[in-house]
């Protein structure tokens, strides 16, 4: 161990660490509250000072102690610990370690070296990280079951806790007036409420440059969010460029530049592996799936004006076997492109007036016995979509449509609710039948308006649904998403943050913390935090941070 | 060759600015070119959230590509004071967020109005008293008026203190000083959302309203402020832009006074307008023009299909009407989301005021217009985009 006066009792010193300031530097707070504004209806908050300082998700248990440690940015280091089953060989945590220690210290105004003579015993010179379980799954990617529980005095965690106890640990680090970093004592156990954690991003009504999404991942990561939706694909353009079909995207994507390559696609991948981040992707058929149709003849629906084809195509066409030949090749293709073990197939909004249209459908729907019900059509196809990807060994997501149009599903599907209206009825149907979901429906980032809507996300209760415990049980996170036809890189991270930070407590933190003055009050520090880190977080209202966000 | 010929400088930076939006090929044409209204402005708001110098000048420079060519500058209010003043620095020292990093020096100050210059914009300053002054408060002791909750100061403040000498005597030295530094004809002086409240609990004003014969009617005391300030401002031989409470509480006011209409839920604006111009008053529209209102989908049309002399009234007061000005407040807005925000949204508004009455058609707006935002990223401005779709050089300066 390095460092001479703060030396005397390490072991001790790390045992009692952790967790939670009361209260961070005045430096980066703000003096006065905000005023009341005449134009707003709703009873204003006041800015003030939280307990639990700037924590953003709050953990699940917090103790503060009022002893204060120092860190000298020249002697402080993260280290795997004594006992760990990792260790430099761990690129992920060697990653971690250096990017979390450019968090805490990086951006300080102050290039203090520190010349003070510190008091025996309160300097803080090490975080140790110790991996308990036997397989460190150093290598490998999140999943679904990475156990998300943290406790700092009992050093059980595998690495996307690692990760996610790192950001926290950030958190507490502040500044006094001397521009001294300090950490107050304190215990902290934390661990998700909901395994999953989601962002949805739409990369195709709009093209996203890759250093955008990259920018996201790493503001995914401050908020403890663990998903990236990727809906890579629409009707508007077919961005994602696919080895077995390369016309995929030749023909359907905006432009030659507004492609993802598999360098890409691989690239976003591990950038989201090492913050602990989950990429699902989805490709969405058989609707939205207009700009697959340029580049792959034969695989959209012909619409038919009476006897001719009217010049139009609808969604996926269903009765051919091609079509199922290329399913097959192509999810062969993305189940190895990407490792998550789940798959998005979309479902949702399926208009089967072309369908209706077109004479070959027809006389298919007659064969198959199914009268003139074109959901037992789109059941048709879904199902044999499911096996393909199945037998590609990948478990699927759909939208709701899929389950409430009764299309045979296996047990094990997830089912993802979107549609706002009465979505508290449909996770009672949903969970009731059985299936693990997924809700997206109060939390369309999109769907901007005037003042602080942050609170209407934050107030959401995931649970609040007529249902017995069990089903309650199969309700296993949600998504915040940011539907892509107003957005592109040029509002993508204001619009984003610090909205869907909102919904990063809501599926972290415990059902009982819902109290909205202290949720502003460390929110607004966590923006500023945000900015320090170089994400264009908007403001939630009147206020400053110091510095600006200084990224453009 | 091309000819570009203007009366004036300012006709020729206009054209400028319509060449450069032409990339490589250039078609013979004729083109006379000239602005409809007189003053298309837009309000910036660096109060509520200051705004770093360089978010300044990129919207300067956005103005001039949009033909906007009045930078209402709405510089203080309740939140901070961020204008660091020769004659008060008391004022910013302990009015701004931090007097040592969200201020602007008389440098910063000097520098936006000649790069607005240069780019044929000119730059109204708003110091916006009574009302909108929290801040002014903890730099000038006794400008505010104390609240009283009963007999005892409640420790709150409110309006500036109409009654005392010494406030007349602090606006003359203030607006001495924003007379000099500010080099435009106009000064826009406020004058909005003035709350009663405060003055009513205070009994000196209580008393002072008896003296004066006020009754309990306290727009007669906001009138008797505004008068003498508006009389402190024109000794500096300056004209003055009010919001339209000004107008509205029936403050007497010199004849070359600017009402500034802005209110939404006083009735429809469009009578607010036919009663302005009805009295004689040149008029600034802005009330369907509050870009800080957000909401989901192109609202872009809507305020492109503002048709500002649409009211009942004579020629003469339609003549009346010189303009008017996108706002974009600062409540939820700073240099994270401004640009993408204003732009270009704001450009709806800006053909609203240059073109033709005639020139209406949304559909070819939209084309002109989702290319003009490709433009602007190839300027690297980040304006957000319309709709579904796509620039051959997507925004990458991050």
């Amino acid at each position: 161990m390095q460092g001479q006066r703060g030396a005397m009792e390490p072991a001790r010193l790390f045992l009692g660490i952790l967790c939670a300031s009361a209260a961070l530097a005045a430096s980066s707070l703000h003096q006065r509250p905000p005023q009341p504004e005449f134009l707003l209806q709703e009873p204003e908050l006041e800015l003030g000072e939280s307990p639990s300082g700037s924590l953003w998700p709050l953990p699940r248990s917090l103790r503060i102690l009022p002893r204060q440690l120092q860190l000298a940015p020249a002697r402080f280091q993260l280290v795997h610990g004594p006992g760990s089953t990792a260790g430099p060989g761990c690129g992920l945590l060697q990653d971690a370690f250096r990017r979390y220690y450019e968090y805490i210290f990086g951006y300080s105004k102050w290039q203090n070296q520190g010349q003070r003579p510190l008091p025996a015993g309160t300097e803080l010179l090490q975080l140790q990280v110790i991996i308990g379980s036997k397989d460190s799954e150093c290598d490998n990617y999140p999943n679904i079951t990475s156990n998300e529980a943290c406790e700092y005095l009992i050093w059980y965690e595998l690495f996307s806790l690692i990760l996610l106890g790192l950001e926290t640990f950030s958190q507490l680090v502040y500044e006094d007036d001397y521009g001294t970093f300090l950490i107050n004592e304190s215990e902290i156990t934390d661990y998700p409420r909901f395994a999953h954690r989601g962002i949805l991003l739409d990369t195709s009504r709009h093209f996203l440059p890759l250093k955008s999404i990259l920018t996201n991942l790493d503001a995914m990561a401050f908020n403890k969010f663990n998903v990236l939706h990727w809906h890579v694909v629409d009707d508007h353009s077919f961005p994602y460029q696919s080895v077995t079909f390369p016309e995929l995207s030749g023909k359907g994507s905006y432009s030659y530049d507004h492609v993802y390559t598999p360098t890409d696609v691989h690239l976003v991948i591990d950038y989201a592996r090492l913050r602990g981040i989950r990429v699902i992707p989805e490709f969405d058929s058989p609707g939205h799936t207009q700009s697959w149709g340029k580049g792959q003849k034969d695989l959209l629906t012909p619409c038919f004006n009476g006897e001719h084809w009217s010049g139009s195509y609808g969604p996926v066409n269903p009765i051919l076997n091609t079509t199922y030949h290329f399913m097959t090749d192509l999810f062969k293709e993305i189940s190895g492109v990407f490792p998550d073990a789940y798959i998005h197939l979309g479902g949702d909004e399926v208009d089967f007036t072309c369908w209706k249209s077109n004479p070959d459908v027809t006389e298919f729907m007659k064969q198959q016995g199914f009268g003139i019900d074109y959901a037992k059509l789109e059941s048709y196809y879904i199902q044999k979509i499911l096996d393909i990807v199945s037998s590609a060994n990948k478990g699927y997501i759909v939208w709701q449509e899929v389950f409430d149009k009764g299309v045979k599903i296996k047990p094990d599907t997830i089912v993802e609710v979107w549609i706002s209206s009465l979505y508290t009825t449909e996770l009672s149907r949903v969970t009731g039948a059985g299936f693990t979901t997924i809700l997206a429906a109060p939390w369309y980032l999109d769907y901007i308006s005037y003042g602080q809507d942050w609170k209407k996300y934050y107030s959401i209760e995931p649970l609040n649904f007529p249902g017995c415990e069990k089903q309650k049980k199969l309700v296993i996170g949600g998504e915040a998403c940011l539907w892509g036809e107003f957005v592109d890189a040029t509002n993508l991270t204001p619009r984003l943050w610090p909205r869907a930070s909102a919904v990063g407590e809501r599926l972290w933190s415990s059902e009982n913390v819902t109290n909205i003055q202290d949720a502003y009050n460390r929110l607004v520090k966590h923006r500023c935090r945000m900015l320090r880190r170089g994400i264009a977080a908007e403001p939630l209202f009147v206020g400053y941070c110091d510095p600006e966000y200084r990224g453009r | 060759f091309s000819l570009l010929s203007s009366e004036s400088v300012w006709g020729a930076l206009r054209g400028e600015a319509a060449f450069s939006i032409w990339d490589f090929y250039l078609n013979k044409t004729d083109i006379v070119d000239f602005p409809r209204f007189a003053h298309r402005g837009l309000l910036l708001d660096t109060s509520r959230h200051y705004l770093p110098l360089r978010a300044i000048l990129e919207t300067l420079d956005v103005m001039a590509y949009n033909k906007f060519n009045v930078f209402h500058w709405h510089i203080v209010d309740d939140p901070s004071f961020p204008y660091e003043s020769a004659a008060f620095p008391e004022l910013s020292r302990k009015g701004a967020y931090n007097p040592a990093t969200h201020v602007y020096t008389l440098n910063d100050v000097k520098l936006v109005i000649e790069y607005a210059r240069l780019r044929g914009i000119r730059v109204i300053s708003e110091f916006d008293t009574p009302g909108h002054t929290l801040s002014w408060g903890p730099g000038a002791p006794g400008l505010l008026t104390p609240c009283y909750a009963g007999s005892i100061p409640s420790g709150a403040y409110g309006p500036v203190n109409p009654i005392l000498n010494t406030t007349y005597q602090f606006m003359t030295e203030l607006f001495r000083e924003v007379s000099t530094v500010f080099p435009d004809f106009y000064l826009h002086l406020g004058g909005d959302e003035v709350d009663f409240t405060c003055w009513r609990s205070n009994p000196k004003i209580q008393a002072f309203m008896q003296w004066m014969g006020f009754g309990q009617d306290y727009a007669k005391l906001e009138s008797f402020y505004i008068q003498r300030l508006l009389n402190i401002v024109s000794s500096y031989g300056k004209g003055y832009v009010v919001w339209q409470e000004v107008f509205d509480n029936g403050v007497k006011v010199k004849p070359d006074t600017i009402i500034h209409v802005w209110r939404e839920n006083a009735g429809p604006y469009q009578q607010e307008v036919a009663r302005v111009t009805k009295a004689g008053y040149r008029a600034l529209l802005s009330a369907p023009w509050y870009l800080n209102r957000i909401s989901y989908g192109q609202d872009w049309q809507a305020a492109y299909q503002v048709e500002p002399l649409e009211f009942e009234g004579s020629p003469e007061q339609k003549a009346l009407v010189i303009g008017g000005e996108a706002c974009m407040w600062g409540e939820f807005v700073d240099v994270t989301n401004l640009t993408p925000r204003l732009w270009p949204r704001a450009g709806a508004i800006a053909e609203r005021l240059w073109s033709n009455k005639t020139v209406r058609d949304l559909q070819d707006a939209y084309i002109r217009l989702a290319d003009f935002r490709c433009t602007l990223l190839r300027r690297g401005i980040p304006a957000q985009p319309l709709f579904t779709g796509y620039c051959d050089a997507e925004y990458s300066g991050f």
